[in-house]
């Protein structure tokens, strides 16, 4: 399908941009690589008066390191990211997941900003940077406002972003040396809808106990979940695995769809669960033994 | 400070780059660059499937970069850079990636064709000795109904021999 006739403005610095935002407020959509903006225009599952194309706002495309964390404008595109350097060394666990997000033809337009304004319950990077802990960026003509990525994340498609703010960056705390990592989802082909993904970050003692441990899933729930995981510091990383899959799920409600009830997103959950955890282990060994 | 606008219902001078020529036609901010480039340029080679960024038909090169054309609008392309199957051929002679593609039989309706040579096309610069598993990767991508894709893979690789050998 086609979209309905919008008016199109196209500024050049971000300034322009939240000036155009503040006059049009909820008559206008900021579009970035469209990658999901796009689909739901053409689909007119939006009807928006005006678009406002920050694709080419300057300044939004740069990965810097910047002390403790790294910062991503929010214009960087997915598949840029995934060959960044600073990302694979810093950011290790949006590394992983990047190859995860739709397919090399929409992640070569597909923003990262764009993936975290949209908030598709099943989408890979808002749960990254919610396991990671980061920050979002936001500006409008009134301030400039940073919101962590666990206060966010508000509802299926809905955030805390107001409708005269656009997402300028995102921040991602850098890496702790020996922390490993672990990412996987389930979908119904590659680069489909994850029907229930889960991130991890794990951090052992030298006997190979849980020092520390975040663990979202994404998908599940209207958005990525945090599983409180505090009982299972101190355990061993050998025999935490299946307590923390029955853990992880005691206190969710999932989606229901055509693609999988409860029950099945339940099962899928505590498997990948078990998966990631177990995968996240292995990369705090590994790191720690080159560390060494 | 300069916001460039125009009004639904207007219609905007778009120049861009073609298969290596400037050429410039007028599209209404609503335009699909896929409808721009087959009703205002011509470029037919462009085919149009789902419209929403699934099937992969519509893909072609926008500064180098293998993406959807039907998930963006003919607005946004002014100045870019664009190549679509027309511009593969080198001085009318089909390149080693479409030669793979005729000796492997990758196509029968030819419909996705278009689409998936020029992700190849991306994919293969940035990757020049792919695993069979990566190129299914990048394939995942595009939809073929005829194939069954065991014979776009091995085209793909085989082109990717042969651009690493010089051929």
């Amino acid at each position: 399908m086609k979209p309905v006739a919008f008016d199109y403005h196209r500024p050049e610095t971000v300034a322009e941009a939240v000036a155009l935002l503040a006059d049009l407020r909820d008559d206008a959509m900021p579009l970035a690589g469209g990658m999901t903006l796009g689909p739901m225009l053409n689909l007119r599952l939006v009807r928006p008066r005006a678009l406002i194309d920050i694709s080419r706002l300057a300044g939004l495309r740069h990965i810097v390191q910047d002390g403790d964390k790294v910062v991503t404008g929010a214009a960087v595109i997915q598949n840029d990211a995934l060959r960044s350097d600073v990302i694979r060394r810093q950011v290790p666990l949006l590394a992983l997941a990047l190859p995860w997000v739709g397919h090399f033809q929409t992640r070569n337009r597909g923003t990262l900003g764009g993936s975290v304004a949209h908030a598709d319950p099943s989408a890979e990077i808002p749960l990254c940077l919610t396991v990671c802990g980061g920050t979002v960026v936001l500006r409008s003509r009134r301030r400039e406002r940073r919101v962590p990525a666990r206060r966010f994340f508000v509802d299926a498609l809905t955030t805390l972003r107001e409708p005269d703010e656009i997402i300028v960056a995102l921040e991602w705390p850098r890496a702790p040396a020996q922390s490993g990592w672990g990412f996987a989802e389930i979908a119904q082909r590659h680069g489909d809808f994850a029907i229930a993904a889960a991130a991890c970050r794990a951090t052992l003692d030298d006997e190979g106990r849980v020092k520390d441990l975040v663990l979202g899933i994404a998908g599940v729930e209207s958005r990525p979940v945090l599983i409180d995981t505090e009982n299972f510091r101190g355990g061993r990383s050998t025999e935490v695995g299946k307590h923390l899959s029955d853990h992880s799920v005691a206190g969710v409600t999932p989606m229901e769809d055509h693609v999988a009830n409860a029950e099945y997103r339940i099962a899928l959950t505590k498997v990948l669960v078990e998966r990631v955890f177990r995968d996240a282990c292995a990369d705090a060994e590994r790191r720690r033994n080159k560390l060494q | 400070m300069s916001v460039q606008t125009c009004l639904a219902g207007q219609k905007a001078t778009i120049e861009l780059t073609l298969n290596g020529q400037r050429r410039s036609g007028k599209a209404e901010p609503r335009l699909l660059l896929c409808d721009f480039l087959r009703h205002e340029l011509q470029a037919f080679g462009v085919h149009v499937g789902c419209e929403h960024g699934i099937c992969g038909a519509c893909t072609v090169l926008v500064d180098g970069r293998a993406v959807r054309s039907c998930t963006q609008y003919a607005v946004q392309a002014d100045g870019r850079d664009i190549v679509t199957v027309e511009g593969l051929a080198e001085a009318g002679t089909m390149n080693a990636l479409q030669r793979a593609f005729a000796k492997h039989h990758a196509l029968q309706c030819g419909y996705c064709t278009p689409g998936i040579l020029c992700s190849a096309t991306h994919f293969l610069r940035e990757t020049p000795a792919p695993t069979e598993r990566e190129v299914r990767d990048m394939l995942s991508g595009h939809i073929c109904r005829c194939t069954g894709y065991a014979s776009i893979v091995a085209a793909i690789l085989e082109a990717a021999d042969a651009v690493s050998r010089g051929a």
